[in-house]
């Protein structure tokens, strides 16, 4: 256990992580956890509830108001599963690289979707708005080559068919 | 204080032996010169028992146990070593090489590895296992270190020393099962991490995952260039240590046939940090006297030639930084006037000056570039650090026969030193070399002792009273960086509730043992290590004719024809520096 | 008494809505008693319905077979046939106790699907914290652990270890701190035992864990439950808060100077923190690494104090040992294994669900008595127990009374109660990766021989039903699985090779014929299932070539076509094309 009487790192400089102001709902579980040992789990289980995952300024947030280590919240964040250290997207795009796939060039695709998102493998548009992923066969593959959006199954895929098909994800959004 | 301890009975390969209680297994088998195979444990450390190879059978049990982290009892019937232990050794390890690129002939470890050299010991000829290896990127970032996941065992000695020794929490593992892996905090980069760079990191490594960034062809390159005037440093705690490479051994003291070593490989005049050690005594010794005549507000005054003590409390304590003295570390003051004083005399071009510092340390790599005030002289003060392990790499390269190398003198001035310059080495010698001087700047008198004893050995804290005249001075000396937080602490409460403060007088080194056990210092280090090389820093001190850094006379003369008085513009100027809050994290 | 009762299974509410709305529309509200139930006891149904005092039993009724229910049934008396529960023998069942139930003696599971779980009232008024009541009267703590010891109560997290025992060194450890840990982290794939007696009946745990700080001198608790049991965490929660407004919980306990807190913690996805160790590390907010032992967490566990972990199901136990006493528990079970346990039973088997049997019944008793029997009668091939740290057990072993120390003979273990049925459509090989991917998923990572050690076993699997490999593999495997056995420090690493060791001591001939001949029979292993054309069926219809995502047959029309293995994926496209079954699978 650390016993640390003097809260050092409350006034240490973050530099580059923008503060935030938490939901008074989410500092007042803080509260509730703060001086109980063994809290760090707990608080990070509604981090994660609220936001969807651990973004650096709560979990820097969270190290001022316990006064514990960002190592040590990277630590247990990334030991366990359930939390995730990125924002995932509304949409999640995935882009078979089975052998079928592979070979009827979903490497085109997935070059047409990084272009079109401007990300990369494993990355979510800075709008929130898709994760783009590659999965092993989906089992689709007289599709070949096959993507799928959220549940949605998209086959005999042409790098010009991409752009109208993520437009209609885009759409839902701008749209009314 | 040893206290007189229980001893239990046990039997470690049907032979009988009396232990303290308390014992591990592993040691308890050390004690009877059985050396049981292990990679994760250090003896400065917790054990973490992750690696699995100092595994033992104890009759009576059906599971086989870690030695390393497991308790001895009365009674207990151990065997280390038989068929199957060895086989499970054995496969052990070529999984762990499984997952480990063999880059043996291109790694700093090369011949100094403790995975090598289980290697070799349990004679792997095969691969029996496909590689996998982990696919995460060095870190380059700091000027100091280098971390190489790729290499990492996972053995946690690093994590266990920085945060739990170190206080730092620079590094953590992240991820799990095959995954995981030694990172930075927040899994930033270590040079945005809270990070200070002592490199005791490095030091207890196993292998090559962690290590000093190497700058040894750097100066085999300066070396080289005529339009260059190579001059060298060398640190206090490099004489006690840069031997073991060698015949010799921790602690014999070879500053003499540093001298020459350094001659031998090229540098055209060797410096000793000693003096300007004496030299930073002179300053800081002043500032403690008028700030404690003067100013006793702004008190305690805290020593600031570590400079991963100073990262540390730029970072974690910026209030505190009206304490530090403003006086620079000695290696720092040597390199000012490497390019000032020493080319004005010796008549050639400061800008050819290449300046390199021989360090047990590898916070001084940051140091070099650390603020404005490192450039003092109108050039970078200091070219290049090189650490000690460094040193012995280029000595073996450059084929010198130290063993058999014969003694030379440093050149004067910048090279002559008392015993106070020396004792810099060890934890409390700074004290020791200020109280000296300060006695005599307050009293006008020269000690009749020079020894102060309370403020030597290994104890974390020390904690001591000084009877100048009637003037009680009272000093403490923290040393593992994790336990300055409660020295720290104590004075701000006092100061807070406006108590009388605890100490006058604080001096700080981020390394356990002081420099002697510094983070760029030959391999192996335990108390036992640091106690022979402290041992040899006060043989070296009782051996001097000066003991005292105003008794020096080249000191003397360097301020009557250069510096002026201690503290003057110009001595400020060349010899002290400004702190300012730092970022702890940087995204 | 009104004892005309409707029992609606929870997983279909929307069946007891329409209950509900058809009994008050018919004036049947006063008559009939509504009530959920669980169903954990048979959940291959999409819902049971129990009506009683008739016990009848109705099974995969739709909402609108309900209309039929109410008015053949409750107004007519006449019973729906159609949807009667039936027998393996296909005969409709009337009345009486479902086969399931059959060889089952539910004493943990006593109250589950019979008392409202949310109600502290429905515990009470079955005999709910009278043990309690009973042990704060008049017994000491040394008679509550000799009630144990006389039982015999092993701990059902796997070890087995006496309950007795590692209460015992708890209470007689100095310290003026002590906790106790209820374990429902509950993590092995495919099994559910703990969150059907969380959900079905949460306060008998908490009596048990009562009882048990009360024995060991221990004022505060915890119960670790994964993340992933939002049901459970909210009805113990709402179980914690009614036994503090009982005073079952809280100060002064009962008003004795007995007090006793119980806090929820949860995981959040680490399998590995059901190991004691690192379930400590986890309640103390760290990475849950485990940590040598000895010490052991009875004398240093949670913040290095003295510390009591238990199973849910060991501690749903103790009421009812206290209650009924050690002796009448100890006439229940085999010679070194008493009581009973739960498990639960899937995989290729027709009634898939939870049982629980006393401990000595035999293998064959659960899976065709108790589990009526392979799905599709197929034919049986092994039974895995202890999930990634257990191992097969084949026919000729069928017929192995059930206990610790018989499933570790045969290489398996009891472990926590997962019990998963095999038939000849099962590749053993294809099993032994499924387990061990597993356990490389689930390792914390700490230790050498489990992470590497399993990640490489994991690679030679992987080469064996790729066919890539040959017969020196399995000298690889048998040196990991040694190295993982010994040196790897926490219970995950030494058990991660047993589903291998097991399935290569019971099935060496199919690794062989994997290894050798590069056949995988049951047809798991994708890569070893070769397609190709028979030449006396193909009537060159060019339907398969045209499906082929990858090119591989090649034929002109009204030509026997031919499948160029090189570049076959094995995707079955063609078997599935061919509308005259010349493209043969094998
Ligand atoms: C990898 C691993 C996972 C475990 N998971 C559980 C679990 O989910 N639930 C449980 O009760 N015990 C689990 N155990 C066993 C516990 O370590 C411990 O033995 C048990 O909780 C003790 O309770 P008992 O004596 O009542 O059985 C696990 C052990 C290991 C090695
Ligand atoms: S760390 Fe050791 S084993 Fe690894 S490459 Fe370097 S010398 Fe070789
Ligand atoms: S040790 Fe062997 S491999 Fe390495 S350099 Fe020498 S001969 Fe070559
Ligand atoms: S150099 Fe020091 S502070 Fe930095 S990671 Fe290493 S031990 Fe931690
Ligand atoms: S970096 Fe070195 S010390 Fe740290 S865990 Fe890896 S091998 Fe051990
Ligand atoms: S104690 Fe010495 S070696 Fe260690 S960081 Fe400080 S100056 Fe460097
Ligand atoms: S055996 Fe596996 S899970 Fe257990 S401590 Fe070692 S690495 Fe972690
Ligand atoms: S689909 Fe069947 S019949 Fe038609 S060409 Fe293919 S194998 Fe022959
Ligand atoms: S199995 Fe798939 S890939 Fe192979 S021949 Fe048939 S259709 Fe083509
Ligand atoms: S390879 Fe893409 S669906 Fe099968
Ligand atoms: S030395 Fe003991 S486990 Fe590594
Ligand atoms: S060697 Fe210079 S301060 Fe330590």
């Amino acid at each position: 256990m650390e016993d640390n009487n003097l809260n050092y790192i409350e006034n240490a400089i973050f530099e580059g992580v923008e503060d935030i102001k938490l939901s008074e709902e989410l500092m007042e579980h803080i509260e509730k956890w703060k001086d109980k040992p063994g809290n760090l789990i707990m608080i990070l289980h509604r981090v994660q509830q609220i936001f969807g995952y651990i973004p650096l300024n709560v979990a820097v947030k969270i190290a001022k108001e316990l006064n514990i280590h960002l190592a040590k919240i990277y630590g247990v964040i990334t030991f366990y599963h359930f939390f995730k250290t990125e924002k995932p997207g509304r949409h999640k795009i995935s882009i078979c690289m089975g052998t079928a796939c592979y070979l009827k060039g979903a490497e085109k695709i997935s070059d047409e979707l990084q272009e079109l998102l401007g990300i990369e493998i494993g990355q979510t548009t800075k709008d929130g708005l898709f994760t783009l992923e590659t999965v092993r066969c989906i089992g689709c593959c007289g599709l070949a080559p096959v993507m799928t959006i959220d549940d949605e199954v998209y086959g005999n895929l042409k790098p010009e068919d991409i752009a109208g098909i993520i437009s209609k994800y885009t759409n839902i959004k701008t749209g009314v | 204080m040893p206290i007189k301890s229980e001893t239990i009975t046990i039997k470690i390969n049907d032979k009988k032996i009396k232990v303290p209680k308390g014992t591990s297994i592993y040691k308890a088998a050390a004690l009877s010169q059985i050396k049981i195979p292990s990679l994760c444990y250090h003896p400065d450390l917790k054990a973490n028992a992750a690696c699995g190879l100092c595994i033992v059978k104890i009759k009576g049990m059906n599971k086989v146990v870690r030695s390393c982290a497991t308790e001895a009892q009365e009674g207990m019937e151990i065997i280390t070593h038989d068929k199957e232990l060895y086989e499970t050794r054995k496969t052990v390890i070529e999984l762990i090489l499984s997952n480990h690129p063999d880059d043996c002939l291109f790694c700093q470890r090369n011949q100094n590895c403790e995975l090598q050299r289980l290697a070799s010991e349990f004679g792997v000829r095969e691969s029996r296992f496909n590689k996998r290896l982990k696919e995460i990127q060095k870190d380059i970032s700091t000027t100091s270190l280098i971390i190489d996941p790729q290499k990492c065992v996972n053995c946690g000695r690093c994590v266990e020393v920085c945060q739990n020794v170190q206080d730092v929490w620079a590094v953590e593992f992240i991820g799990r099962g095959f995954d995981m892996s030694i990172a930075p905090a927040g899994n930033l980069k270590l040079n945005n991490s809270p990070c200070i760079k002592c490199g005791q990191c490095s030091a207890h490594c196993p292998v090559g995952a962690i290590v000093e960034k190497d700058e040894v062809e750097t100066v085999i390159s300066a070396l080289m260039d005529k339009n260059l005037y190579p001059v060298a440093q060398i640190a206090p705690a490099v004489r006690v240590s840069f031997g073991e490479a060698f015949k010799f051994d921790s602690g014999d003291v070879i500053t003499k046939k540093l001298y020459a070593l350094l001659r031998k490989i090229g540098f055209k005049a060797v410096f000793d940090t000693n003096f300007s050690a004496d030299l930073t005594i002179m300053e800081e010794a002043n500032e403690f006297v008028r700030r404690f005549k003067k100013n006793p507000e702004s008190l305690p005054l805290v020593t600031s030639c570590c400079p991963a003590w100073v990262d540390y409390l730029e970072k974690y304590f910026p209030d505190m930084i009206d304490h530090f003295s403003t006086a620079k570390s000695p290696h720092e003051m040597m390199g000012v006037l490497s390019k000032t004083y020493f080319p004005k005399i010796k008549k050639i071009d400061p800008s050819r000056i290449f300046m390199v510092s021989i360090m047990p340390c590898t916070a001084k790599k940051y140091e070099i570039t650390r603020s404005d005030e490192m450039f003092a002289s109108g050039y970078q003060d200091i070219d290049v650090v090189l650490t000690t392990r460094e040193l012995v790499r280029m000595t073996k390269s450059a084929g010198i026969d130290f063993d058999n190398i014969e003694e030379e003198e440093s050149d004067l001035i910048l090279g002559s030193y008392t015993g106070a310059g020396t004792i810099f080495g060890a934890t409390g010698g700074v004290m020791e070399a200020a109280l000296r001087t300060a006695y005599n700047l307050l009293t006008g008198e020269d000690l009749p002792n020079v020894d102060f004893k309370d403020v030597r050995g290994l104890e974390g804290i020390k904690e001591a009273e000084i009877d100048i005249n009637g003037t009680k001075i009272k000093v403490a000396i923290a040393h593992g960086i994790g336990n300055v937080k409660d020295v720290l602490e104590r004075v701000k409460i006092a100061k807070i509730n406006n108590h009388e403060i605890p100490w006058h007088f604080i001096e700080v080194m981020a390394c356990r043992g002081g420099c002697v056990g510094g983070g760029g210092q030959p391999y192996g280090v335990t108390d036992e290590v640091r106690k022979k090389r402290t041992d040899g820093i006060y043989t070296d001190d009782k051996k001097q004719v000066f003991r005292c850094s105003h008794q020096n006379p080249y000191i003397v003369k360097l301020y009557e024809d250069f510096l002026g008085e201690p503290n003057s513009k110009k001595a400020h100027q060349l010899l002290h520096t400004k702190y300012k809050a730092r970022p702890l994290y940087m995204k | 008494m009104n004892n005309n009762v409707i029992l609606v299974s929870n997983n279909s509410p929307h069946l007891y809505d329409k209950f509900q709305k058809l009994l008050t529309e018919k004036n049947l509200i006063n008559k009939y008693q509504l009530k959920k139930f669980n169903t954990f006891g048979l959940n291959t149904y999409t819902s049971i319905i129990k009506i009683y005092p008739d016990k009848i039993i109705y099974v995969d009724s739709l909402e609108n077979d309900i209309e039929e229910i109410v008015n053949d049934h409750l107004i007519n008396g006449k019973i729906v046939k159609r949807l009667l529960y039936k027998n393996e023998h296909k005969n409709y069942l009337k009345s009486g106790p479902l086969p399931i139930y059959h060889k089952q003696l539910r004493l943990v599971l006593r109250n589950s699907g019979l008392i409202d779980p949310e109600s502290i009232e429905s515990y009470l008024s079955r005999e709910g914290y009278r043990a309690l009541a009973k042990i704060l009267n008049n017994t000491t703590q040394d008679n509550v652990i000799d009630e144990i010891k006389i039982s015999e109560l092993r701990g059902r997290g796997g070890a087995g270890y006496p309950t007795w025992l590692k209460w015992n060194f708890t209470k007689q450890a100095q310290s003026d701190i002590k906790y106790i840990i209820c374990n429902a982290d509950e993590g092995d794939p495919g099994a559910y035992m703990d969150r059907s007696v969380l959900e079905g009946d949460p306060h008998s745990v908490i009596e048990g864990m009562i009882i048990a700080a009360f024995t060991v001198n221990a004022n505060n608790g915890f119960i670790y439950i994964r993340a992933e049991y939002p049901l459970a965490i909210k009805r113990l929660e709402k179980a914690i808060k009614d036994a503090k407004e009982y005073g079952f919980l809280g100060k002064n306990i009962l008003g004795t100077n007995f007090s006793f807190d119980i806090e929820i913690r949860l995981g959040a996805g680490a399998f590995v923190c059901g190991e004691e160790t690192a379930l400590i590390s986890s309640i103390e907010g760290n990475r849950g690494m485990p940590r040598p032992r000895p010490p052991f967490p009875s004398t240093k566990g949670l913040w290095e104090k003295p510390t009591v972990i238990n199973n849910v199901e060991t501690l749903a136990n103790i009421p009812l040992i206290i209650l009924k006493g050690g002796d009448w528990y100890n006439k229940i079970g085999t010679e070194k294994s008493k009581g009973t346990k739960v498990f639960a039973l899937t995989g290729k088997v027709k009634n898939s669900g939870l049982v629980e049997v006393p401990m000595g019944t035999s293998l064959r008793e659960i899976i065709y008595d108790v589990g009526g029997g392979i799905l599709n009668d197929n034919k049986f091939k092994a039974v895995q127990t202890g999930g990634p740290s257990g191992g097969v057990i084949p026919e000729d072993k069928l017929d192995t009374p059930i206990s610790y120390e018989s499933l570790n003979e045969l290489g398996s273990i009891m472990g926590s109660g997962g019990m998963i049925v095999m038939d000849h459509t099962d590749c053993m090989v294809d099993v032994s990766k499924f387990y061990l991917q597993f356990s490389v998923d689930e390792s914390c990572g700490k230790c050498s021989p489990c992470r590497i050690g399993g990640r490489q076993m994991l690679d030679l699997l992987t080469n064996i039903s790729e066919g890539k490999s040959d017969e020196s593999i399995i000298e690889k495997i048998e040196a990991i699985s040694s190295a993982m056995q010994k040196a790897s420090l926490c219970g995950l690493g030494q058990t991660a090779p047993n589903p291998v060791i097991s399935t290569l001591k019971y099935f060496k001939d199919e690794y062989i014929d994997h290894i050798v001949n590069k056949k995988c029979i049951s047809g798991k292993c994708k890569s070893l299932i070769v397609f190709e054309i028979d030449k006396n069926n193909c009537i060159g219809c060019h339907l398969c070539a045209i499906k082929c995502p990858v090119n591989a047959i090649s034929g002109g029309k009204k030509e026997i076509h031919y499948i160029d293995q090189n570049k076959c994926i094995k995707c079955g496209l063609c078997f599935d094309a061919c509308k005259f079954n010349a493209v043969i699978k094998s």
